[in-house]
Formats: C-alpha cells, sequence, structure tokens
C-alpha cells in the first residue's frame, strides 16, 4: 500500500489537554493566547503566549510520576502526550514488535537551565537537573517512561524539527527497520525563547493575526504532540483503525539567511514540490493546506509566494498558530494531528484574528467552519536555518 | 534490510590533533583532562562577514565539511545530515548569561539566531548554497550514528547520491563546569587510564569529522558503510542485538577483524565496552578516545580511523587497545554506549 | 560631532564583531548596509539595542533603523538629536 499508517496520536496545547478537547476549540474559535501567569518573565505585560494552564507539579502528578523527579516541563509535556498517544493505538505491550521513539525539540531543558544555571554551582539539591539540560535526555525521559527500548533518537532542526521527526518514521516503517513508531515532538515555553524572539523584534504584544496585511509577528506556545505510525503488515494482523495516512513528505532547505526566509519562498516551494512528487499527486489534488503561518511579516510573505508559485488556485488555508501560538519544535506534529482531524470529519478549521488580506498577493486564509470533503491535506514546517519540510496526510 | 549500496568517500576533520597527524606514523598528543582542538585557519575559507559570528563549532564544522567535499571531489552533496549532543553551546551560553545578567533587557539576536542545534548543517548550506535535504540528531552519544542511519536511508532510497554527514561538538565554559558538576566530565585531580580507570569521567574536547557519502564506488573510496543499529536500552539484551547485525549481514562474531569500542577512561563506562569486549576474546579491540578525546560525536572520530584503516589495510600501534593483530581488515564494527543507554553499532567494510 | 561619531565607529565595530576592521575604514558618508561593511537585518537589530543601551534611544519599529543607519552622518544626526543619555 501508497504511504504509511497512522493508528494513534495524543496532543496537548494552551487549547486542549486531548484530541477531543483541541478539536473543539478550533470549531468553536476558542483560542489559547493569554498573558503568562505560570511563566514568570520581565516581558510579561507586552508579550502574548499560548500557555498550558498547568504546572509542571500537576502535570507530574497527572502522570504518576514522584515529586522527587528531574523531568523539565518540556519532557513532562511530551510524555503526556506520547502516552496518550499509545493508548489511543490501543497499545498495551510496547515491545512486542519493533518499536521505536523519534521526538523533537528545541527547547529541551532550558526551561529549567536558565532558572538555576548560576544557583548549580551554590546549591546541590537542584544538580539533578543538570543532565536533563539536553534534547536527548528529554527524549530519554519519555522513552523510558514508555518503556521503549529499541531505535530512539531525537531531531532537532528549530520549528520544523517535529514535522521532519514524523517524516523520519514513515522512512523507518517504509525500509521495514521498524514496525512501529512513535513521532513527534514537544517544546515548553521558556525566558530563552521568549527573550530570543523578542531581541529579533517578531514578538507581538497582541494576538497574533496571520497573513494579515496588519501582522505584528508571532505569539510564543508551548507544546507536544505525537502520533503511532504502524507497518500495513502490523495494521492488518491487528485490525487496527487507520486514522489517516501519511502520503507526502519533503525536506528543502531555504539556504538565505539564518532566520530569514527568501523573498521567492525558494525552500518552501522546494519542501512542497518534494512532498507533492512523493505522494505522486499534483497540486489540485490538494484539498487542504495548514500553512506553518506564524504571522511574521517575513513567514507569511514568503509562505504565500511559495504557495501562488505550487498552486495555480491555492486551495483554501488556515494558520492554526492563531489559536496555540507558535510552539516551535512542537508546530509541525500538533498541525499534524490538526491535519488529520480534517481528514477524519471532513473540515477546515478557521484562522483566528483575520482582517485584510497581505497587499503582495491575493491570499485570504479560512476564518470558518467549513464541512467539506477532504482528502489530501498539506501541512507546513519552517524553521531557523532555512529548514523547510512539508508532509502530505491522506484520506485512509 | 541494509544493503550494499554506501560508500565513504570524503574524510575531513577538526580535531584535537594537529592537522599533520598521521595515526600510521606518530603518537597522538597526549591527552588532558580538558582539550583544545587545533584550529585551522578559517579566514582563507570562510568571508569575514560570516567569521565573525560564528562560534567555534560553526567553524569547524563548516571546515571538515569542505575538506569532506574536496576529498570526495565533489562540489556540491544532495543532502547534509549532522549530529551533535549539545548544539551550539557557545552561543547558547552567552545568550542565557546575558538573559540573567541583564535581567532580560537589552539583549541582542546574534547568540540567540545561532544557538539552534541545527546552526551548523544550516550555516554549511547557506555557504555551499545548498537547498538540498538538511537534517539535524541531536540524541547524546548516538547522535552522529542517527545522522549515519538517515544518511544510508537517503542513499537506499535513491532520494541522494552524495551525502555530506558529520558529527560536531563545541564546548562552553559554564556548561563544561556544569558537566564536571553533573559528572560526565573530569576535574583538574582525576586519574586518566583507559584500561584500568579509577575516576568516573571522561576528558573534554570537542571537534568536527564529515564525510562524504555515495552510491557511487570510487577508486578511491575509504570503505563501504554496511549497516547501523540504534538501540536505546538493550539492558541484557545488548548479545541479542549484537547478533542481530551480524546475522542481517551474514557475518559470525569470528569474521569481524576489528572492534572499535567507545572506552572513555570512565569507570563507570568500562564494565559496557568490556561486557561487549568479552564476547569477541580473540579480535582486535581497537580505541580512540585517547586521541580525539570525549564529547557525544567523538565516535565520528572513531568512524574516521575505521575508513582509514580499511583504506589503507594498515592497523596502526596508536589506537591497539589489545595485543591481538588481525589477520586481514575486511569486516571492522564500531560499538558506542553511554551509561548503559544510546548503544550503537556500525559495520563497515572493505571495498 | 566628530567624537559622537568616531565613538560610534568604535562601538559599532565592538558590538558588530567587526574583526580587523578600524575606525579609520568607516568614512563619515559610506553607507553601512550593503557591499562596503557587509551589514544586514541582524545587525541593525543589534544597532537598535545599542542606541538604547548606550544612548537610551528606544526604536520599537526596525523599519525606521533603515533610514537612520544609513551612514555614520545620519546615525550621529539622529543620536544627538534624541539621546537622553
Amino acid at each position: 500500500m501508497q504511504g504509511v499508517a497512522v493508528t494513534g496520536m495524543g496532543i496537548i496545547t494552551s487549547i486542549g489537554l486531548s484530541v477531543e478537547e483541541n478539536y473543539q476549540s478550533l470549531l468553536q474559535k476558542k483560542s489559547g493566547i493569554s498573558e503568562a501567569s505560570i511563566l514568570k518573565t520581565f516581558h510579561a505585560n507586552h508579550i502574548k503566549i499560548g500557555e498550558i494552564k498547568l504546572e509542571n507539579a500537576q502535570l507530574a502528578e497527572i502522570l504518576g510520576i514522584p515529586e522527587d523527579n528531574n523531568f523539565t516541563r518540556t519532557s513532562l509535556l511530551g510524555t503526556f502526550a506520547a502516552l496518550k498517544a499509545l493508548r489511543h493505538a490501543g497499545i498495551n505491550k510496547i515491545n512486542d514488535m519493533r518499536t521505536g521513539l523519534i521526538s523533537a525539540t528545541s527547547v529541551a531543558g532550558m526551561d529549567i537551565t536558565e532558572l538555576y544555571f548560576k544557583e548549580y554551582f551554590h546549591n546541590p539539591s537542584i544538580r539533578k537537573y543538570i543532565n536533563s539540560h539536553h534534547t536527548g535526555d528529554c527524549t530519554r525521559k519519555i522513552a523510558d517512561y514508555l518503556g521503549i527500548r529499541g531505535l530512539v533518537s531525537t531531531i532537532s532542526t528549530a520549528c520544523s524539527s517535529s514535522a521532519n521527526a514524523i517524516m523520519l518514521g514513515a522512512l523507518l516503517i517504509k525500509n521495514k527497520i521498524l514496525d512501529r513508531v512513535i513521532v513527534g515532538g514537544t517544546d515548553a515555553l521558556s525566558k530563552f525563547t521568549i527573550n530570543g524572539f523578542n531581541s529579533l523584534m517578531i514578538l507581538s504584544d497582541s494576538d497574533n493575526t496571520p497573513f494579515d496585511q496588519n501582522r505584528k509577528g508571532l505569539n510564543l506556545g508551548e507544546g507536544a504532540a505525537y502520533l503511532i505510525l504502524e507497518s500495513w503488515e502490523q495494521v492488518k494482523a491487528t485490525h487496527k483503525k487507520v486514522l489517516a495516512i501519511i502520503t507526502g513528505y519533503g525536506n528543502a532547505n531555504d539556504a538565505y539567511h539564518q532566520t530569514a526566509s527568501s523573498s521567492t519562498g525558494e525552500g518552501a516551494f522546494l519542501a512542497i514540490q518534494k512532498s507533492l512528487e512523493k505522494a505522486q499527486l499534483s497540486p489540485e489534488d490538494i484539498d487542504y493546506v495548514h500553512v506553518h503561518g506564524t504571522a511574521t511579516v517575513n513567514n507569511d510573505l514568503s509562505e504565500g509566494k511559495a504557495l501562488l508559485r505550487i498552486f495555480s488556485k491555492v486551495p483554501p488555508f488556515s494558520a492554526t498558530k492563531s489559536y496555540t501560538g507558535h510552539t516551535l519544535a512542537a508546530a509541525g506534529a500538533i498541525q499534524a494531528v490538526y491535519s488529520i482531524l480534517s481528514l477524519q470529519m471532513n473540515v477546515t478549521f478557521p484562522t483566528l484574528n483575520f482582517n485584510t488580506k497581505i497587499k503582495e498577493f491575493d491570499l485570504t486564509p479560512s476564518t470558518d467552519v467549513v464541512n467539506t470533503n477532504i482528502t489530501h491535506v498539506l501541512s507546513n514546517a519552517f524553521g531557523f536555518g532555512g529548514n523547510c519540510c512539508s508532509l502530505i496526510f491522506s484520506k485512509c | 534490510m541494509l544493503k550494499d549500496c554506501c560508500y565513504i568517500n570524503g574524510i575531513g576533520s577538526v580535531s584535537i590533533q594537529t592537522s599533520a597527524f598521521d595515526m600510521f606514523k606518530d603518537y597522538p598528543v597526549p591527552l588532558q583532562r580538558n582539550n583544545k582542538p587545533v584550529h585551522p585557519s578559517y579566514k582563507e575559507i570562510i568571508p569575514p562577514a560570516m567569521l565573525r559570528r560564528m562560534a567555534p563549532g560553526i567553524k569547524m564544522g563548516i571546515f571538515a565539511a569542505l575538506e569532506a567535499l574536496r576529498d570526495a571531489e565533489i562540489n556540491e552533496p544532495d543532502g547534509i545530515i549532522t549530529g551533535t549532543g549539545m548544539g551550539c553551546l557557545l552561543d547558547s551560553e552567552k545568550f542565557l548569561e546575558a538573559m540573567i545578567e541583564n535581567k532580560e533587557q537589552h539583549l541582542t539576536p546574534t547568540y540567540f539566531i545561532h544557538s539552534p542545534h541545527n546552526t551548523v548543517a544550516a550555516q554549511i548550506a547557506l555557504y555551499l548554497q545548498c537547498k538540498a535535504y538538511n537534517m539535524t540528531y541531536s540524541h547524546g552519544v548516538s547522535s552522529f550514528e542517527a545522522a549515519l542511519l538517515d544518511s544510508w536511508l537517503q542513499i537506499q532510497n535513491q532520494f541522494a547520491n552524495y551525502i555530506l554527514v558529520g558529527g560536531v561538538d563545541e564546548s562552553a565554559p559554564i556548561f563544561d563546569a556544569l558537566c564536571v558538576l553533573g559528572k560526565t566530565f573530569k576535574n583538574p585531580n582525576d586519574s586518566i587510564d583507559f584500561h584500568n580507570p579509577i575516576s568516573d569521567i571522561s576528558c573534554r574536547a570537542e571537534g568536527a569529522n564529515f564525510f562524504v557519502l555515495s552510491s557511487n564506488k570510487k577508486q578511491s573510496s575509504y570503505a563501504r558503510l554496511t549497516d547501523i543499529s540504534i538501540y536505546h536500552n538493550p539492558e541484557d539484551d545488548f548479545q541479542k542485538m549484537l547478533d542481530e547485525i551480524l546475522t542481517r549481514n551474514q557475518i559470525t562474531r569470528k569474521e569481524i577483524d576489528i572492534v572499535f569500542l567507545g572506552y572513555n577512561a570512565d569507570v563507570l563506562q568500562q564494565k559496557y565496552f568490556d561486557n561487549y569486549a568479552s564476547l569477541f576474546s580473540n579480535t582486535a579491540l581497537a580505541f580512540y578516545q585517547h586521541i580525539c578525546g570525549s564529547f557525544d560525536t567523538a565516535s565520528a572520530y572513531g568512524f574516521r580511523i575505521a575508513a582509514e584503516i580499511l583504506r589503507k589495510q594498515i592497523y596502526p600501534q596508536s589506537i591497539r587497545y589489545n595485543d591481538v593483530c588481525p589477520k586481514k581488515i575486511q569486516n571492522v564494527l564500531l560499538i558506542n554506549q553511554a551509561n548503559g543507554y544510546n548503544h550503537s553499532l556500525v559495520l563497515l567494510q572493505s571495498c | 560631532m566628530t567624537m559622537l561619531k568616531e565613538q560610534l565607529k568604535q562601538q559599532i565595530i565592538e558590538a558588530l564583531n567587526l574583526v580587523d576592521v578600524t575606525t579609520f575604514d568607516i568614512q563619515d558618508d559610506d553607507p553601512l548596509f550593503g557591499d562596503s561593511l557587509g551589514l544586514d537585518s541582524i545587525d541593525a537589530l543589534e544597532l537598535i539595542v545599542l542606541l538604547d543601551k548606550n544612548y537610551g534611544i528606544k526604536l520599537t519599529d526596525p523599519q525606521k533603523g533603515k533610514e537612520i543607519f544609513t551612514s555614520i552622518n545620519t546615525l550621529a544626526d539622529f543620536v544627538e538629536k534624541n539621546k537622553t543619555k
């Protein structure tokens, strides 16, 4: 069979602690953008974020993790979502077949490191967090919690990370290196990223307005999402329900600037083109596009140009970062869950806060819930370093 | 499973040894507890406007990448894949320090924009104007092996003919001090002994090692990359894991000519490597971290050495861990792990 | 004003890590961005922070920076008129 089967998904974002909650929020236009309450930052009064209103201790309690642990917020969110995905797919014995985990993160343990960086030298009681800083440890926490012993790795390519993880997972299944793989990503809010994006002057002080002429920048968010991918042999043997098929994927590099995207959207164009070729689809076959749509002046212009280069008629498209904020490494996987929901429920989701088209072209995002038959969804994720990844999800 | 398709055609390195170091003739500069790379002159190859912003990891990565491409006689790869354990640590540290010192005010973006882990892969792409596949793995000591596996997949599936793949890690003063506190790297009083270690951490170093992998076999190809296995936590099944990769490639343990092990003078890691060594009682065992020092992608240096000896067909004294000499050099197995996790097995063969 | 220009040149060289560039190499009316010094949009953001930190001038719109940073002359003019430190 063409493509790779998705048999489960799990998610946590500022608009819901489950797939169902996220879905309802999307339908009800319920944004997760708010003022910072858990994260303490100097900039709290002039930024808005997509914050999950659960403290780390609460997340640990939900997961049954003992109080004396060295989980960072990123690994707590990741564990939460990955566990949900496993349960959704009805998996009880994790190692009964060759199972792996490809997780993605950019923040990793920085949310804790930034709190204790200087304090570590004077306070032995917090040193348990030192080795939780790096990306590999974040993934290890998830793998160990779930009991995964096989192939485990971490991708870190900034905002395209979890989309790339999904792509790699699909390749591992297709090449029969694994029978089952959990793929996705996680990132928590941190002062590091807030200050980083603030220094680039691309944070908005109000709710983000993707693809709007008057867009002022992004709202950072946090979250995690994972998909379960399984081989067709496993799907047949277990009569597993298939939620969607990953039919296309493509990665390319813009090679223009470390942070900005090229004015022609070259990297995006190439990634989308590759994903279409992989899926053996024409642009006309795409029913709906989940844009990266961060609401920065640069991204939306560049991405819009890329869409116009690919599609003679751009299909309906949405930017769900208007709900969740930009969840960095988790963004690709979160959008994957929303793309699969679109396919399952035959619905396109609104883009919030849209008012005026970008003057450079004639592109208007979807602003309402629309019930329509959807067979193929394109989802984009573009990161710093020109890293562009596009995925195509298709109906089973 | 994995088939015969992938050749090592180019190698480039920046390490704590000088560029003149020849492991077939010379003994390496002795390892210290904290070791700095011997940096080449970067300004001949990197324009000042780019160079001024680059931390050592990026400079080393670009240099080693260009050297590998030159060695392979190709101008532009159709994929760039890197592995890094800690990413762009120095710029992360500088931004973090500034953020804390200045209480989140007056922060400039340069350090932040170079803090993502994929910066080296991105800067190589920018330098080469290469718009092809670009990926970065960051998973402790199996970061480089994950990059190898992906490279192998790209070539096997005919998505690419030439992949530039590498491992790079740099140090940063405060993070390094934290690693000593967190018991990853040695403090100044710890002893360095690779055979009978007493102290429980390894000798800090940095480096970049890049390779061009290709579906095309050349006269000058170093070796064939035949198979890669990565296991998160095999526990007591490490022997089963080893046998799987051998069976898959129809090789017995006796037919492995040299086993490279990531011995790193850390008493806590010794037993894991000794466990593997005990499965190869009459086999030549080699080690390399006494030459390149320890960092998450140090295994890429081991990969380099293995490739060179497969081409040259000489087993140098400088890397011999035991007294067994191989009768031939055809099948080389590289094994690494850390604390019982992130086991990787890489099979290289002569070509 | 000459002292201010000299000071600005030195601050720019330090902030942007312009190795091998001295104040003698930067002419007062040379374009700062583009071919001569090779500065880009990230450098513009660095200069905005420099203006705030050293002269107490807050620029909230990075686009306005383009005119102000045209040359040392335009920059010095702007600083002279707007500095609060």
